[in-house]
């Protein structure tokens, strides 16, 4: 069995104190032991930003990688080993503003991935400038007299790229969201989970009391169907007084990229070996030329 | 009579199937026991404009082609209109007599034959599409070469498309060689098949650089498409499913190198094939598989830059943009095959020095050299000297045995760390793209990031003596001694031979394709050989000759360039040689 102290890492989180990182963090090591997950048993694959030295502050393994390409490597990874599960995990910045295209892309491909946004709607480890996420208006140090761009909807996109798993948790909602990474580890293909995360040094405009007093749980929202696509992306664009958190929407699960790779066929990549050409190949491409 | 050497050229717009047909015939050459070297030239665009294929055949092995022509099949005006002064006396123009034949173009000393293609390939084929087959069939028939040939070409090839296909190809062949014929006699140059020929091969730098590099192991490709360098991906993925690799059509150059990264990390060997708008996009994603010690290879078919540049031209301009290409300071292996054997050589050795050397390791090869077609014995590429050498990779019995914590950048004395792949109870790390310690944790501490990059740096030694040396060619002793890189091997080698046909002893050539680490001994002796040099390089402001210089100390005493998107010939190099003092 899988136990808390079995993610027990050596550092200690270099995040602010109130940081929705920590939360999500705990809710990662949480669902993981919740389904028996070990720390050699998912490859954590992260960009760049405050949120994705995650894999750092737990035991895990992982790869630390460049700003906004970890669903390019994470897509590698599981083309190269699909034996072994793989969840992203990235800020807003990273995920829709640098890795948007990649963001798209990894979801119309429906590579098995589990890719968790840690959406705080602002860039903190650059000190504060306006993100993908944020609203039209936003003054920061790179809008001084407010943005102009209009906001990235992630949820929405999601759901018009294709994907079967479209999810928001909140940081200030702990069991919630490790109910919600569960159900995406579960689901086949890709998965995004958008949380809901207060930059309390950069971002006051949506600290924890603006949370608290607004989001609401889709599950406990009577006649709400998240098979529904086209509720789920009229829902997706519910923000105001109310927001709504949980499964936006679970379509029937479709083929994944990997189940549809012929040499994936004989198994992962990595595991089937890895020897000379036999003579008879040799031959046959030879002849091909020849 | 003059016997197997000639050079056919067959020119007209883009979509007449030029390339195909052309390969096609230099195949039926190479059957009949000709070698060949074949050549397309060709635009940017899908219609239209003047493309060309030449096609150079002789009984002894070729490796460049050259700029004279004998036999030029017209498919409209505008490749007379290109061509016509290259035609050497005695030489023939093929064209469709349905087109006007400007006075103008005329010339005494050529034959003109008036041949109805388009009526021949309508007639006999259904297709007027099919005229560039009647016009290869007019070359047979005029060159006198054995159309059994053309004919197993055409089964082979066409076979798939159904019977039908294959007949109407060849009666459309055989038109066209019964409408040569008239012209033979007045034709001083002929093609005799040599009928007890080994069976050779007829290959592109492109396809084998991909045999070499299937043979290595390769089993994930990852690219966005850009000529010249998508070939390689097309390749890989029409062999995929039989033989067990991966290939991505990713949405942009810097996820196919991300990609390629992520499956490398994981173990698998990993190739990115590109160009060098391409290869721009990667830098930072090439820097990542420096610092994180992650084995890559990408492979570069050079095109005249900067930017969109001359799409469909040769250049090898990206050199010293490959050696130093991403911020900070991280080890690298560059090599630049020169023939189509080291393409497929380079092909397997490049994954096993990325994997030895646990980093990017980079193939720059060129549009001349991706695209141009050999005729050479099947032995010339040596799959029994092929071999994979994963280098320091924790096999999963040492992983069984392994003590945590796992230290994947442990600094040791040769600079390289047992390499583990994700997935093991007993190597539970995370590695970073920042600088980090020997655990792969974040560091910023002084030591250890002298201590990190000097394990870097050092892991490099010796690596020297494992990039392939430069080689000869040419009498030991020699006036001249020419230096050259990558495909610049074929015209300089034959520039060489037309030197010493002249004046014996006049010159020979030094050519490198282990580009960094430069093999300093080799390279040290081999200089030390060289009476006056000349540098030979497909760029303007001589890319190898600095890195030559910077490297050894070595100056050359002269150097010639060309740089207006064409690769070099005998002829321009002869015509340009710098005065000898």
């Amino acid at each position: 069995m899988v136990t808390r102290k079995d993610f027990e890492g050596k550092e200690r989180p270099t995040w602010c104190t109130g940081c929705g990182n920590h939360a999500i963090l705990n809710a990662i090591k949480m669902a993981l032991v919740e389904h028996n997950i070990a720390p050699h048993e998912i490859f954590f694959v992260t960009g760049i930003g405050c949120g994705s030295k995650l894999p750092h502050y737990m035991k895990s393994t992982g790869f630390h990688t460049l700003h906004g390409r970890s669903l390019a490597v994470a897509t590698g990874a599981r083309l190269a080993n699909h034996g072994l599960p793989v969840m992203t995990v990235h800020g807003d910045g990273d995920g829709y503003g640098e890795g948007l295209s990649h963001f798209l892309n990894a979801i119309r491909r429906n590579l098995n991935i589990v890719d968790v946004v840690q959406d705080n709607r602002i860039y903190g480890l650059t000190k504060g400038q306006y993100s993908p996420t944020s609203e039209r208006g936003k003054r920061t140090p790179t809008s001084p007299e407010g943005s102009i761009d209009g906001p990235v909807e992630p949820l929405p996109m999601a759901i018009t790229a294709g994907a079967t798993f479209v999810a928001r948790g909140y940081s200030g909602e702990l069991k919630h969201l490790v109910w919600l990474i569960g159900e995406a580890l579960k689901h086949p293909g890709y998965a995004l989970v958008d949380v809901l995360q207060p930059c309390v040094t950069f971002n006051r405009s949506y600290a924890y009391d603006f949370y608290n007093e607004r989001v609401y749980k889709l599950e406990d929202e009577e006649g709400y169907d998240p098979a529904d696509r086209t509720a789920a992306w009229e829902k997706a664009h519910e923000w105001g007084e109310r927001i709504p958190i949980g499964i936006f929407y679970r379509g029937e699960a479709i083929p994944t990229y990997e189940e549809q790779v012929p040499a994936l066929k004989a198994g992962p990549l990595v595991q089937q070996p890895l020897e000379k050409l036999t003579h008879e190949q040799i031959g046959a491409l030879r002849a091909e030329v020849t | 009579m003059i016997e197997n050497n000639l050079i056919i050229r067959i020119g007209g717009e883009a979509g007449m199937g030029l390339e195909s047909s052309g390969a096609g015939f230099a195949s039926a050459l190479t059957r009949g026991g000709l070698y060949v070297f074949g050549l397309p030239d060709y635009y940017s665009r899908v219609r239209g404009g003047h493309n060309f294929f030449s096609i150079r055949a002789a009984s002894q092995p070729l490796y460049s082609h050259t700029e004279s022509v004998h036999v030029l099949l017209a498919l409209d005006t505008e490749t007379i209109r290109r061509h016509v002064d290259k035609i050497v006396p005695g030489g023939a123009v093929i064209y469709d007599e349905k087109d006007e034949m400007p006075e103008d173009l005329h010339r005494p000393d050529v034959n003109f034959c008036a041949v109805p293609l388009s009526a021949l390939a309508t007639e006999k084929g259904g297709r007027e599409v099919m005229r560039n087959t009647v016009a290869l069939g007019v070359a047979a028939g005029l060159t006198g070469f054995d159309t059994s040939y053309m004919e197993g070409v055409i089964r082979d090839n066409f076979a798939r498309k159904g019977q039908d296909v294959v007949d109407a190809n060849l009666r459309v062949v055989e038109a066209g060689v019964e409408a040569g014929c008239p012209f033979r006699d007045d034709f001083p140059f002929r093609l005799e098949a040599i009928p007890n020929a080994p069976p050779r091969m007829l290959l592109n730098g492109t396809e084998a650089f991909s045999l070499g590099a299937l043979a290595g192991g390769c089993r994930f490709v990852a690219a966005y498409p850009m000529t010249p360098g998508s070939p390689v991906l097309h390749w890989f993925a029409a062999h995929a499913a039989e033989y067990g690799a991966v290939t991505k059509h990713a949405e942009d150059e810097i996820a196919a190198i991300n990609m390629a990264i992520g499956a490398g990390y994981m173990g698998a060997r990993a190739l990115v094939p590109t160009s060098g708008g391409g290869f721009s996009l990667m830098v930072e994603a090439l820097g990542l598989a420096g610092i994180t010690e992650t084995p890559v290879v990408v492979y570069n078919a050079q095109r005249p830059g900067p930017a969109t540049g001359m799409p469909t031209r040769n250049e090898q301009g990206d050199l010293l943009f490959t050696l130093y290409a991403s911020q900070g300071e991280f080890p690298r292996c560059v090599l630049a095959p020169g023939t189509v054997e080291q393409a497929f050589r380079i092909g397997w050795q490049v994954f096993n020095l990325a994997e030895r050397y646990q980093a990017p390791a980079l193939v720059l090869s060129d549009h001349y050299l991706a695209v141009a077609y050999r005729t050479v014995e099947t032995d010339a590429l040596d799959f029994g000297e092929v071999t994979i050498d994963r280098g320091a990779l924790l096999t999963q019995e040492e992983l069984d045995k392994l003590e945590e914590p796992y230290q994947r950048f442990q600094v040791t004395e040769s600079g390289l760390s047992p390499r583990a792949v994700p997935g093991h109870p007993n190597a539970v790390w995370v590695t970073t793209a920042n600088e980090h310690d020997e655990y792969g944790a974040i560091s910023e501490d002084a030591a250890n990031r002298a201590a990190q990059m000097d394990k870097r740096a050092r892991k490099m030694a010796g690596a020297d003596r494992e990039m392939p040396e430069p080689s000869w060619y040419g009498p030991e002793e020699a006036k001249t001694t020419y230096l050259c890189w990558g495909s610049t091997y074929g015209p300089l080698r034959e520039a060489v031979d037309r030197l010493n046909a002249e004046e014996p002893n006049r010159a020979n050539m030094l050519h490198f394709s282990g580009l960094l680490p430069l093999p300093d001994d080799a390279t040290e002796t081999a200089l030390g050989r060289a009476n006056r040099t000349i540098m030979v390089e497909v760029n303007s402001t001589g890319q190898f000759e600095l890195l030559l210089r910077t490297y050894t100390g070595f100056v050359v005493d002269g150097a010639i360039h060309r740089y207006d998107g064409r690769p070099f010939t005998p002829e321009y190099i002869v015509d340009r040689l710098p005065e000898e003092v």
